[in-house]
């Protein structure tokens, strides 16, 4: 590999973990007061060797370092092996430069396909968070403020079930609910509603269904658990004081729930937009979702350079979601992912 | 009508509505299962057969898809487990200027699309393989793991950071007082009391696994998993013995569900009989102590 990727890629984690070590042994030595004990005093030879290769191994060898090279791998043209690291392995936007314009070299033309998809993708992914909250927050408010115990423990219990029911499955049944000889075409047939089926995959109706359904349950729960931390009593308080309901709900329990709001979005949007099994089974030929094209770059084009800088993109626009969702609640990162 | 009663009844129509949504989809799916058709069919029933029962389990790829898919899960739960107990035991001690970053790297996982997790391993350990000479790290099972388990030690980590913030260090203190290692302070008060979060987190870990798609079909490479096989026979065409997989994963969810009732119910007993005694003991104590106070006076 490239000389300096290599200095890069391995480089920023050392110097970032020297750099808080030193730091670190700095302020010990001058701290005032008792001496606090070491890492290794407090925890023991052992388990301290146990701890540091753990996080060792999970933060650099598991996350950290195929990020990087992820990174990199996008910023390379596609070369044979034999070519890595001589002089045709230089630095190049021409990934990104086929995202936008279709080609490698010329910036004539728009590639159409995959920037609708990309757009496309990440509309229908906010507009989906946003339904899923809608569909959601009643029933949540429901379990967590008004339920008894016992209907709290039932109708967690059944929300638990269709959870643990594979994504490619939950696709698949929606598929037998859209198809062109499915239950819902059939039943309309049946009573004379229509006279021809209607093409639910192939007008993407049967992905977005889909895909509403298929993360709703991951907006519930951080929803609930949110909702349920608020004490009855407030609410209480707002109606004797004369709120109406809607006050309630816009001005007590949403901003005291901001943190679940936003960590139910944050997963929400992310897979969808990140959403593989669902475009591919309930796709229709003309529908492009943006992670199978990303696939495709990858097992059709077998373009590995590509596929990394399509990957980024994603990984980008799920960033700045979540900055987005930061900003707008004004929550803290540590609030979202719990 | 009351408006109270209005309210009552829209709630009613709308929880009817929300689990009509959660369960229709899965019901036509299940009664798909049983129904003779070749393409899976809900309505009209025009004859019951378990023939794709059957057809299921005869179906190799899928038979070995799922027996690949338990080996992944379970070393994804030997490396998630202890990697994410690492991880939350390291988020208390680690030095705190640092602690935001940390956090945010290891929880990064969480908030990545798996497509991305499952193209990240396979780039990298393709490098590796590559330098080493060896190819035996370029292997589909052995990279499944790692990328499941990059965002699966998180989930672990969580569950850990939830128990421990309710630990108290009092215990620790109290045996290294009376001479016990840090060492063995780990193995016989941090463990022990850590126990239910590790069961928990195996649990969660095996399952997140064996469902996995996203990181999974990138990371497999040649091999298959139960969802890369499942994911290809969707794609190829759609036959009512996928209806009834679903009908099997559905019925083992339920049986799960109600096992895990029943236990914990157990438990809220047991704990509400331990409560009771201890609180009839308090009162027998409250009439039985003046007797023997001033029998010992």
């Amino acid at each position: 590999m490239n000389p300096l990727s290599a200095i890069l890629i391995f480089g920023l984690p050392v110097v970032t973990i020297v750099t808080f070590w030193a730091m670190a042994t700095y302020e010990r030595r001058h701290a005032t007061g008792p001496k606090p004990q070491t890492f290794i005093e407090r925890n023991g030879w052992p388990v301290s060797t146990y701890l540091i290769l753990g996080v060792g191994i999970w933060m650099l060898v598991l996350i950290v370092l195929p990020q990087l090279y992820m990174v990199d791998y996008s910023f390379h043209p596609k070369l044979r092996p034999a070519d890595r690291g001589g002089p045709k392995d230089f630095y190049t936007l021409e990934n990104y430069r086929y995202f936008v314009y279709g080609s490698t070299s010329s910036t004539d033309n728009w590639n159409v396909t995959h920037l609708n998809a990309f757009w496309l993708t990440i509309v229908m992914s906010i507009f989906i968070t946003v339904l899923n909250f809608a569909v959601c927050y009643p029933m949540a408010y429901f379990l967590a403020q008004v339920a008894s115990p016992a209907q709290v423990r039932t109708y967690m219990l059944l929300l638990i079930i269709p959870y643990w029911v594979n994504e490619i499955l939950r696709a698949f049944a929606f598929g037998i609910l859209f198809g062109t000889g499915g239950l819902i075409n059939t039943i309309l047939l049946k009573i004379g509603f229509l006279s021809v089926p209607i093409d639910f995959i192939g007008r993407d109706i049967a992905l977005f269904a889909g895909l509403t359904y298929a993360y709703l349950l991951l907006m519930m729960f951080p929803l609930y658990n949110a909702i349920e931390a608020l004490d009855h009593n407030q609410i209480e308080a707002a109606r004797d004081l004369g709120a109406p309901w809607w006050h309630i709900h816009l001005n007590v329990v949403m901003p005291f729930a901001k943190p679940g709001i936003a960590s139910g979005c944050t997963l929400v949007f992310m897979l969808s937009a990140g959403a593989l099994a669902a475009p591919l089974v309930l796709g229709g030929p003309k529908s492009l979702w943006f992670t199978p094209i990303v696939y495709d770059r990858f097992y059709q084009a077998f373009n590995w350079n590509q596929g990394s800088a399509y990957a980024l993109i994603l990984l980008l626009t799920c960033i700045a979601f979540v900055l987005l969702v930061m900003r707008v609640f004004k929550v803290s990162f540590s609030e979202i992912a719990r | 009508m009351t408006s109270a009663g209005i309210w009552r009844a829209m709630m009613g129509f709308y929880i009817v509505l929300f689990f009509g949504f959660l369960f229709g989809p899965l019901i036509v799916m299940a009664l798909s299962a049983f129904n003779t058709p070749q393409y899976p069919q809900a309505y009209p029933i025009e004859g019951l057969t378990l023939q794709w029962f059957g057809m299921l389990f005869a179906d190799r790829g899928l038979m070995e898809g799922l027996w690949n898919s338990i080996i992944i899960g379970i070393m994804v739960v030997a490396l998630s487990v202890p990697l994410g107990l690492a991880g939350a035991l390291v988020m208390t001690q680690v030095y705190s200027r640092a602690r935001s970053l940390y956090y945010l790297v290891v929880v990064s996982p969480v908030l990545t699309p798996g497509v991305i997790l499952g193209i990240s391993t396979v780039i990298f350990w393709a490098d590796v393989a590559e330098w080493t000479g060896s190819d035996k790290v370029y292997n589909g099972m052995f990279l499944s793991t790692l990328g499941q388990s990059t965002y699966i030690s998180a989930y672990c980590m969580l569950i850990f950071m939830s128990r421990l913030q309710r630990y108290d260090r009092v215990q620790e203190e109290a045996a290294l007082d009376l001479g016990a290692s840090p060492t063995q302070v780990f193995f016989h008060i941090l463990i022990p009391y850590l126990m239910p979060a590790i069961i928990s987190a195996a649990v969660i870990a095996f399952l997140s696994s064996i469902e996995n798609y996203n990181t999974t079909t990138f990371a497999i490479l040649a091999d298959k998993t139960l969802t890369t096989v499942l994911a290809g026979r969707v794609r190829q065409g759609t036959t009512p013995a996928i209806s009834a997989l679903a009908v099997v994963i559905i019925a083992v969810s339920i049986v799960g569900a109600v096992l895990f009732e029943i236990v914990r119910r157990a438990e809220a007993n047991r704990d509400k009989r331990r409560s009771d005694a201890a609180a009839e003991a308090e009162r027998l104590e409250a009439i039985i102590s003046p007797v023997t106070s001033t029998g010992r006076a």
